[in-house]
């Protein structure tokens, strides 16, 4: 085992955790990730090559699946997939050798940065903070949308439980933007 | 101080009485009271100054469309100019002072303008500032700023926050009177997701203005009632003190709530306004109608309002502007007014109706066939002077005048798409036209429909048909009987031979500033909109526009419809700043990206700069530094002495898959990439379609299937962006996936002679990375700090032995640490992005100075990298003539002769003995520095033929500074032409 200590996107030893307006919202970067996209003309065995990984179907357009393993739709025939880092810390390596040649995987877990929201008011949050609508939504809604000027994907776990997926670099600012909503809650 | 005026019902709350101050004195008011009508019943009809001749105006409406009672608002840094009295809810020490005026709002000096009234007319200004010429920008534009504008500002940063917000619903409706709470309750009881939005705090639109009841409850009562059961509904949201402010495409609506503008300061955290993005599938517009006025000499006097408002002002808010009022109207509805104030035990001295058949309405005199030819009251009405039917005059005292001149449809949303407005002869009024924004509909006064009975059926009917097409079933809504009054009116829109009859009161315009535009040809709305100003400011013409429309037609000989209306454009009504910006504003204006490194980097006292979004070191000072050169010439002098470490994490890193990579690439790079061996790396310049250089980077390849690009760090997303296009639109058929990788590995470049001795340490020891196993331009996946994944690549940016080494990013912080450990012994240093360019520019790489956008591989001196032998975009056309001229620009380097002179990026150069002008240009400098390995400043940039006129001197010139010295023609590689220290 390597003797490198990470750190968190936000810059600490530990994920952070704060509680306001009873949304509890947390960092979360115990999950690894990997995209995967079908090469041409192998489109079916990419999906069932993500959905073997996942024990779930993979998701269509728009959506999320599988629990313990997940994954989430980012584009035709592409997919995000999600795993924990205990037990999948090189998650791309995995994939790729059970992809062989149907689909390209490429690490992103450290392109990424995660925070969920959870209970309280979570449709007064996000009205304020990208066009994603939680009241329309449901459980396995997943959207990529823009908040504050970042590409995030926007990850509907629960009912009450929302992940946040959005680029590393600009953890600070994400935070920044997601706090501040969550403390305009009316 | 007692409310001298205030009336008895109303809606306002008389167990929360609140005290506020206006000009510094102390009144009070209550609960539900505006602003405008708490002076009104604390007796206070003056309440402005006018623009342009600082005439004492009072209030004039009782909405959003007010022109003339605007205030400054709050103090300190939240002080708001501009505000209207009409919309500005009450809150208890409310603080409110009038403006235009010096040094008094009764006393004002600058009055003495309207004495001079003859003279500034419309174009005034146009006329008298054209000579002389110089005098303008000295003289006049500063006198004229000073005396210009309304209210003041603070000159201190916004301190409120603003948030923008995004709203999806089935059905939006805009405005909640009898119309909107009609359809409302239709759309929301047959379950359609609604939002009703209003701009009032309180819902009912005219239900809360008059008394007939609905049903058998006061107006008010059922707009209440309604509201409350809509708010009741899961699937309708009622939004108060929200304006709509635009209909903007597919259905698209702006609105601005106003949440916290009625509390004293916003709760912590809260905002004070959101702008919401209401996204809907069908809207509906219920703004209802306003009331116009009527020209006629000195029709301005505070206490002159709309007949509409003065009863608003009674019935909703329990306040009179007098004790004594008349009226002056054209149609039926003025008499209700009259009607309403009388049965509030106001004296109504008159009814002034121009139609020679009025009819008779209460125990008041009306005076049929009759006008008003002049008033009289400097700060406030005293009296009317009345022409009656039989050509006699009679002086009536009064302290009010209502006036009711019919009412105009709210079009303004149905046009912000371009639709024209259509006139319809019966109300004298324009309507919505047939082309209207994508799926809007209008219903009720909007729509033309005045009588309140036909207004509720019509919001009604629009909701079912909507319900309808959207597919959802509709309840029978059993509508109460209420008010059906037929609409009665005579269009009158001016009194004959009135002098000063005011049109738009917010600029001072006047009937006869149109008759003057007129005759000097401006008959075009929109030239007669500019040259008068007539209908622009804060009201944009609510009140104005259609009178002012009526007397051009008169005059032009042409029907109203004929003269058309100006353009409406968004937003409705006046908008924040702040609110546009949200919260996008000082340090959170944009996203901040932060290197892997960036915590260590401020542990170290790092100097950062911004690189597009990006914080990057600039440069690392050490104890003793005090100027940034000798940090720089430090960090420079160690690297290229013994080792330096550089965060290169920005740099864009495109992973790029699939059988056809390699294929994909050469048509992507100009050079070939094709038979680039697996664990090899390779220099590419990629063109755009049109033949220039677009970016520059490398390409790794780490299998078959498999590279990765770089990008430079400004091009990361624009490179990302094309190639994506290339993929999907120009090659569909290739097999090749792409996604960013860029913040997924931190990247940090080891050069330096000892950069391998240094990472030989790092590295675990099974990778062997002498230079006869992983040689210049070899990659390679390796392993770190026992066991860590990670990528290695030697590739130099500085022309020094050197290797770019990636990790995950967590593992950033903990690699930049283990790179200055490990470099202890070898003296290394940790240098920033100044270090990084100087080095570069020593070395002639070209980075975003060069790749300007006008420059070809050909100036960069890499023609014969665009390789002939395969096609790759930009390739055609880098071969056109013009692109390819014998005296091409090429890239060079350039010395000072006289090594003490700089060599300033952007100076252009000029062969020795031609006259410095542009048509003998020769070329510019793209970058420069100082280089602390020569020992002098040095600069590489284009010059003609540049190639072939190494050694020769030639003039370094900036007309604009000043600058004009010799510089020598060099190579632009000044440190280790040969390339030898890359591959040592």
């Amino acid at each position: 085992m390597h003797d490198f200590v990470e750190i968190t996107p936000l810059g600490g030893g530990a994920p952070r955790v704060q509680e306001i307006n009873g949304i509890v919202l947390s960092e979360v970067t115990d999950r690894a990730l990997a995209s995967v996209a079908a090469r041409l003309g192998q489109e079916d065995e990419a999906k069932a090559l993500v959905s073997g990984f996942i024990e779930a179907p993979a998701p269509d357009a728009g959506r999320l699946s599988g629990s313990a393993k997940s994954a989430f739709w980012t584009g035709p025939d592409q997919w995000m997939v999600e795993a924990p880092i205990e037990t999948h810390e090189d998650l791309a390596a995995e994939l790729s050798e059970k992809a062989a040649s149907r689909a390209s995987v490429t690490e992103q877990t450290d392109g990424w940065c995660r925070f969920d929201l959870e209970g309280g008011d979570l449709v007064a949050v996000f009205e304020i903070l990208c066009p994603v609508d939680l009241r329309k939504g449901q459980k396995g809604d997943a959207t990529r949308t823009s908040i504050d000027h970042l590409g995030c994907f926007v990850l509907r776990r629960e009912t009450d439980l929302v992940s946040v997926i959005g680029p590393r670099s600009s953890a600070g600012s994400l935070f920044h933007a997601l706090e501040t909503a969550v403390r305009a809650v009316r | 101080m007692t409310q001298v005026n205030r009336l008895s019902g109303g809606l306002i709350d008389r167990n929360a009485p609140l005290s506020f101050r206006f000009d510094g004195k102390t009144y009070q008011g209550h609960k539900g009271d505006t602003l405008a009508s708490a002076l009104l019943a604390n007796g206070v009809r003056l309440m402005g100054r006018s623009f342009k001749y600082h005439r004492p105006r009072g209030v004039m409406t009782a909405g959003s469309e007010e022109p003339n009672a605007l205030v400054e608002l709050r103090s300190g840094a939240a002080q708001e100019p501009n505000t209207r009295a009409t919309t500005a809810e009450l809150f208890d020490g409310l603080e409110a002072n009038s403006q235009n005026r010096w040094p008094s709002l009764a006393w004002d000096a600058l009055a003495i303008n309207d004495t001079f009234s003859n003279f500034l007319t419309a174009g005034f200004y146009y006329k008298t500032f054209m000579w002389p010429r110089a005098f303008w920008e000295k003289l006049y534009e500063p006198i004229i700023r000073k005396a210009a504008g309304l209210g003041s500002i603070s000159f201190e940063p916004d301190p409120d926050q603003y948030d923008k917000g995004f709203r999806h619903c089935d059905l939006l409706i805009i405005g909640a009177g009898p119309t909107g709470l009609a359809a409302a309750l239709t759309a929301g009881r047959a379950g359609l997701d609604v939002i009703l939005a209003d701009e009032d705090f309180a819902l009912g639109g005219r239900l809360n203005a008059e008394q007939f009841d609905v049903g058998d409850q006061s107006g008010a009562h059922w707009a209440a009632n309604t509201v409350a059961e809509l708010a009741s509904l899961p699937n309708v949201r009622v939004m108060a003190r929200t304006s709509i402010l635009g209909a903007f495409d597919h259905g698209i609506y702006g609105a601005v709530e106003r949440v916290s503008d009625h509390l004293a300061r916003p709760e912590a955290g809260k905002p004070r306004q959101i702008l919401w993005r209401i996204y809907t599938k069908r809207a509906l517009l219920c703004a209802g109608a306003m009331e116009r006025p009527i020209g006629f000499e000195n029709n301005d006097r505070p206490g002159i309002m709309l007949a509409s408002a003065m009863r608003a002002y009674a019935n909703r808010w329990a306040a009179t502007p007098a004790q004594e009022i008349a009226v002056f109207t054209n149609n039926d509805d003025g008499h209700r007014t009259a009607a309403d104030l009388a049965a509030k035990g106001v004296t109504v001295a008159a009814v002034i109706d121009t139609r020679e058949n009025a009819p008779k309405t209460g125990s008041y005199e009306v005076l049929a066939g009759a006008e008003i030819t002049g008033t009289q009251g400097r700060l406030g009405l005293r009296s009317v002077d009345v022409k009656m039917a039989n050509g006699q005059t009679r002086r009536i005292a009064c302290g009010a005048l209502g006036v009711s001149g019919g009412w105009n449809p709210n079009v303004h949303l149905t046009c912000h798409q371009r639709g024209k407005p259509e006139w319809r002869e019966d109300i004298a009024g324009f309507v919505p036209g047939a082309v209207l924004p994508q799926g809007m509909s209008v219903a009720g006064a909007a729509q033309g429909i005045f009588p309140t009975a036909a207004c509720m059926m019509s919001g009604a009917e629009a909701a079912t048909d909507i319900c309808a097409d959207l597919g959802a079933p509709t309840p029978a809504i059993d509508l109460p009987s209420t008010e059906d009054a037929p609409v009665n009116i005579t269009p009158f829109w001016h009194v004959q031979g009135a002098k000063r009859a005011w049109l738009d009161q917010q600029n001072d315009v006047t009937a006869k500033d149109v008759k003057l535009a007129h005759q000097e040809n401006f008959v075009s709305v929109e030239h007669l909109k500019r040259y008068t100003t007539l209908g622009m400011a804060t009201d944009q013409g609510k009140t104005s526009n259609i009178p002012g429309l009526a007397i051009m037609a008169e005059l032009s000989g042409k029907q109203i419809p004929q003269v058309g209306t100006t353009i409406f454009r968004p937003p409705y009504t006046p908008t924040a700043i702040g609110a546009l910006a949200g919260r996008s504003r000082d340090e959170d204006f944009r996203p901040t990206r932060k290197t892997p490194s960036h915590v260590w980097a401020e542990e170290q006292g790092a100097q950062f700069v911004e690189v597009g979004m990006w914080l990057r070191a600039q440069y690392f000072p050490r104890p003793g530094e005090t100027h940034w050169r000798q940090s720089v010439d430090r960090e420079v002098l160690q690297t290229r002495n013994s080792v330096g470490i550089c965060d290169v994490t920005t740099l864009g890193k495109i992973d790029v898959q699939g059988a056809d990579a390699a294929a994909f690439l050469n048509k992507i790079y100009a050079n070939g990439f094709a038979k680039l061996p697996v664990g090899k790396v390779r220099y590419g310049l990629m063109l755009r379609e049109d033949g220039i250089a677009m970016d520059d980077g490398t390409a790794a390849r780490f299998a078959e299937d498999h590279f990765v690009v770089t990008t430079t760090t400004a091009n990361a997303v624009p490179v990302y962006r094309h190639m994506e296009f290339v993929r999907q639109c120009l090659f569909p058929n290739m097999d090749v996936q792409l996604i960013s990788t860029t913040e997924a590995w931190a990247q940090f470049s080891v050069a330096g002679p000892n950069a391998r001795k240094l990472l030989q340490k790092v590295v675990d020891a099974e990778h062997d990375i002498s230079n006869e196993a992983f040689p210049y331009m070899a990659c390679g996946q390796i392993t770190v700090a026992n066991g860590l994944r990670a990528r290695l690549f030697r590739i130099s940016f500085s022309g020094e032995l050197a290797y770019e080494i990636a990790v995950p990013t967590r593992y950033g912080d903990a690699m930049i640490r283990k790179l200055v450990e490990a470099g202890k012994e070898f003296d290394a240093v940790v240098y920033g992005t100044e270090a990084l360019g100087v080095m570069r520019i020593e070395k002639g790489h070209a980075a975003g100075n060069e790749l300007n956008g006008t420059t070809t591989a050909l100036n960069l001196g890499m023609g014969r990298m665009v390789s002939k032998k395969k096609d790759s975009i930009g390739s055609t056309l880098s071969e056109r003539d013009g692109l390819n001229t014998e005296d091409a620009l090429k890239l060079v380097g350039f010395k000072p002769v006289d090594t003490e002179h700089p060599v300033p990026a952007g100076a252009h150069l000029m062969t020795k003995g031609d006259p410095v002008n542009a048509a003998h240009d020769q070329g510019y400098i793209t970058s420069a520095c100082y280089s602390p390995n020569l020992g002098c400043h040095i600069g590489i940039g284009y010059l003609k033929s540049g190639d072939t006129r190494l050694g020769e001197v030639v003039r370094l010139v900036s007309p604009l500074t000043g600058l004009d010295h010799d510089v020598e023609v060099v190579s632009a590689h000044f440190v280790d032409p040969e390339g030898e220290r890359l591959r040592a």
